[in-house]
């Protein structure tokens, strides 16, 4: 093994999270900082020729390559698990940027209560009233704490929308259910579609609060405080699942990656894979990873961040023996547990004129907050917790677009008659969708397969995920809702689909917000990691993402990732380098 | 290295002959005399024939208009099955291979290349048949891996960019009024609600300026 010279702080994967801390560090500091980043670089150029819906959308270009490295899926810890073998169920994404680069740039932020949630449930229900095997915990830091956070987030991105609640002013026109924000967004909303449009005025007549879901696909040309100035969006429609060509939409690589180049203290490698954190008496020392090359090399540093998304964040502690494993059926240990998904659901809806859907950008459409939270739930269902509910004009490209039908229409899926209700409805059919919170589990959770490996012969991480009645109860719910806003538009509604069915499939794509396993807490006898995202048992190890989230909420999750990862990186720079040890 | 094969196509029934105004009114031009010689990279030559006939009934031309043997869907399926896509390249292969639920999806060793072969053994003559026996061999196995999979391959060679082979002359695109690739809805976006925004259809090169090679294309 080749033993490089030892640098200050190393970086395991080079995406939202990656980069970001790399900027703060390197920016900040003298320190110098390595990134190892296992998939290539990118340049914006590459992404000119991205418009391909087969080689982006169909064959997942820009992803993690499943050849090389999935993960195992089963119901219940008596049955064996199996190797999801191509994409399903969640995306991870894999080059500089990471899923950064491909993201659909939804910005959205957490209800306050959510990082309280399991004394808000207690309070609120008692803890005799709640299921037995809820798992859910509060997060170690508060929604004011992580708000000035947020706020930075939000700025280097240029988020575009409309504030609801402006330091507990409501505001008309924004989300009235959300947490007090200390600043108006920097950018405004887009523009609405057609679509768009008729989903926020349906939502009004009902009585609902549409507002513009926030969105990190700039509505204007915009200068960030660091400086780095972007165009508008063009709204070209191949954004979720592509990198964008002009650089509106927030990625790593037009963001964090233009200042991190002009530092010299800052190195990216990429084609590195990280395979274990070195550690001595309780101390990380450094990581090893294979290069480009091939060859094993061992890389020290004095502070190890591992970055990898949840996946591989819980999976890399787990291969280097850093934590005790959480064991589901004695609820010992804590390595792996509160594992998360998102409970989504959707209803299809037809329309009399055409949408030109093929117009959009990621982030362009408007969300309803209503049943979010314990907002507005209807008792009928009997849940703990709502979701989001939103329309989107994301851009539809033709492959996907095209065959969808009313029901009752046609039988079949091919030969003439079904090809000419094809044409007829192509451009005049989109989706009503929502995304509900997941709570945690004692028997959802994480840890290494067995069986099946990657290619370096490494463990693959094993999920162990299956949903409860609560998690089908509230598909139903929003469900619900979604049949009432597609009525109240005037639209013909298809079969909803029911992503939360009785099992957890990996098959039909849900979302990429897998959550937790390495989860941020008040105690390191419930969790893995402080609420600065410090390991709680090797204070020079930091593990940021959404692996450290105790539960997962509604809405998509980076501004909370980047809201933790720059206090964490706060942490880091003003308290850790002074004082090196676990901070209280 | 197997014999070069090359698929036959009168020149007048692929892509490009039939145009659409923009009210999506078809104008059939003049066709044109002689063949087209394709080359094939995993077909041989009566297989080509075999799936044409197959994807033609899947999606067939007819009074809503063309389909998919006009769209050259065969050389499109052709060449993803060639290249990695069609060797698994982008799919966890290890063993051990167990069947499981369907919330596992797909756990069989076969890749398409191999799910293609296997099928295609189904449709013996299938290109000599009436319509009608051609629809009822095709009801038959509607539910097999292969069909599926054909039924798939033939949207996507309809309606992908004409840079992977298929949707030729963007006809699939004028079917339906796609208006392809493009770099801006700046002067659109939100304009004219419930107005169908429709144009000539322009590919990924010609919105580029430069050809484009698909993933396909590249050597694994
Ligand atoms: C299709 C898609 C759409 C999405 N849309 C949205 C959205 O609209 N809104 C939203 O909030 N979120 C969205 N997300 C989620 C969002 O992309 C992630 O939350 C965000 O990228 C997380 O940042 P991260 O740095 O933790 O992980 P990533 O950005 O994924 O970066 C992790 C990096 O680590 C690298 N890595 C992994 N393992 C190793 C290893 N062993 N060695 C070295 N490097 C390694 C990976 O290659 C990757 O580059 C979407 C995700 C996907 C896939
Ligand atoms: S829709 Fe806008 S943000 Fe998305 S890729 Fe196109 S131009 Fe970029």
């Amino acid at each position: 093994m080749q033993r490089l010279k030892p640098v200050d702080v190393v970086i395991a994967g080079g995406g939202w999270v990656g980069l970001a801390m790399a900027k703060e560090l390197a920016g900040r500091t003298s320190l110098s900082v390595v990134v190892l980043e296992r998939g290539p670089a990118r340049r914006l150029k590459d992404y000119a020729a991205g418009m391909d819906e087969v080689d982006y959308t169909l064959r997942y270009r820009l992803m993690q390559n499943l050849a090389e490295e999935t993960t195992t899926h089963r119901h219940s810890t008596g049955q064996s698990a199996m190797p999801i073998r191509q994409y399903g169920s969640f995306n991870p994404g894999t080059g500089v940027g990471g899923s950064g680069e491909h993201w659909g740039g939804l910005a959205y932020r957490y209800l306050p209560d959510q990082f309280r949630l399991a004394t808000v449930l207690r309070e609120k229900h008692g803890r005799a009233n709640l299921p037995e095997n809820l798992a859910v915990q509060d997060w170690g830091v508060t929604y004011d704490e992580l708000e000035p956070y947020y706020w930075r987030a939000e700025q280097m991105m240029g988020i575009g929308g409309k504030a609801g609640n402006l330091r507990g002013q409501i505001v008309e026109g924004g989300n009235p259910f959300e947490g007090p924000r200390s600043h108006e967004f920097p950018n405004p909303p887009h523009p609405q579609t057609y679509l768009v449009s008729l989903f926020a005025k349906a939502a009004k007549e009902l009585g609902y609060h549409p507002f513009p879901t926030p969105a990190a696909t700039l509505s204007q040309t915009y200068t960030n405080p660091d400086g780095i100035t972007r165009s508008g969006c063009a709204y070209c429609g191949y954004c979720l699942r592509y990198g964008c060509m002009i650089g509106a939409k927030a990625q790593p690589t037009n963001t964090l990656l233009p200042l991190l180049v002009k530092r010299k203290n800052f190195t990216l490698r990429t084609g590195c894979s990280v395979r274990r954190v070195s550690h001595r008496d309780g101390k990380a020392s450094g990581v090893t990873y294979v290069n480009e090359a091939g060859a094993e090399v061992e890389q020290p540093a004095r502070v190890v961040i591992l970055a990898s998304w949840t996946l591989n964040n819980n999976r890399l502690l787990m291969l280097s023996r850093i934590g005790e494993p959480y064991d589901p059926s004695t609820g010992k240990g804590t390595l792996g547990c509160n594992l998360t998904h998102q409970v989504s659901a959707a209803t299809p809806i037809f329309l009399d004129r055409p949408l030109n859907g093929f117009m959009g950008a990621g982030g362009l459409g408007v969300t309803l907050a209503d049943f979010d939270g314990d907002f507005g739930l209807d008792p009928a269902f009997g849940i703990l917790r709502g979701g989001h509910i939103r329309i989107a004009s994301g851009g539809e490209a033709p492959i996907a677009s095209f065959g969808r039908i009313p029901p009752g229409e046609t039988d079949g899926s091919w030969g003439s008659a079904w090809k000419k209700a094809a044409i007829k409805w192509w451009d005049r059919s989109a989706s009503i969708t929502s995304e509900a919170e997941h709570l945690a589990y004692r028997q959802n959770y994480i840890d290494l397969d067995p069986t099946y490996t990657d290619n370096f012969g490494d463990p693959l991480a094993r999920l162990t995920l299956d949903w409860t009645d609560h998690e089908r109860r509230q598909a139903e719910m929003t469900i619900k809702v979604q049949g009432m806003v597609a009525k109240a538009m005037g639209a013909k509604a298809g079969n909803p689909a029911r992503r939360v069915g009785a099992h957890y499939s990996t098959v039909e794509y849900q979302s990429s917000h897998v959550s937790g396993g390495a989860i941020a807490g008040a105690s390191p006898e419930t969790s893995v990691l402080n609420p600065w995202m410090q390991h709680w048992r090797m204070p020079n190890l930091w593990v940021i993402g959404a692996s450290a989230f105790p539960q997962n909420s509604s809405g998509n999750p980076t501004m909370t990732i980047m809201a933790m990862a720059y206090r964490a990186a706060d942490a880091l720079v003003d308290r850790y380098l002074k004082h090196p040890g676990a901070l209280a | 290295m197997r014999r070069r094969e090359f698929l036959e196509l009168p020149a007048k029934s692929l892509g490009g002959l039939l145009l659409y105004t923009l009210a999506r009114e078809p104008i059939r031009l003049q066709a044109q005399d002689g063949t087209v010689r394709v080359p094939l990279r995993f077909f041989t030559a009566a297989e080509a024939r075999m799936v044409t006939a197959a994807c033609e009934r899947i999606f067939p031309a007819d009074d809503s208009g063309p389909g998919s043997t006009e769209a050259g869907v065969v050389i499109y399926i052709d060449r993803q099955l060639a290249g990695p896509y069609g060797r698994d390249k982008y799919r966890y292969t290890k063993g051990p291979w167990v069947e499981s639920i369907p919330e596992h999806g797909n756990q069989s060793k076969a890749t398409p290349r191999e799910i293609y072969r296997d099928g295609i053994r189904l449709l013996e003559d299938f290109a000599a048949l009436p319509a009608a026996q051609q629809d009822a061999k095709l009801r038959a196995i509607e539910k097999t891996p292969f069909f599926q999979l054909l039924r798939r391959h033939t949207l996507e060679g309809m309606f992908s960019d004409p840079l992977h082979g298929g949707n030729a002359g963007m006809i699939g695109w004028q079917l339906i009024g796609y208006p392809g690739p493009r770099m801006s809805y700046r002067e659109e976006i939100g304009k004219n609600p419930g107005e169908a925004w429709r144009r000539k259809p322009v590919s990924l090169a010609d919105s580029l300026g430069h050809p484009v090679t698909g993933w396909e294309e590249e050597k694994d």
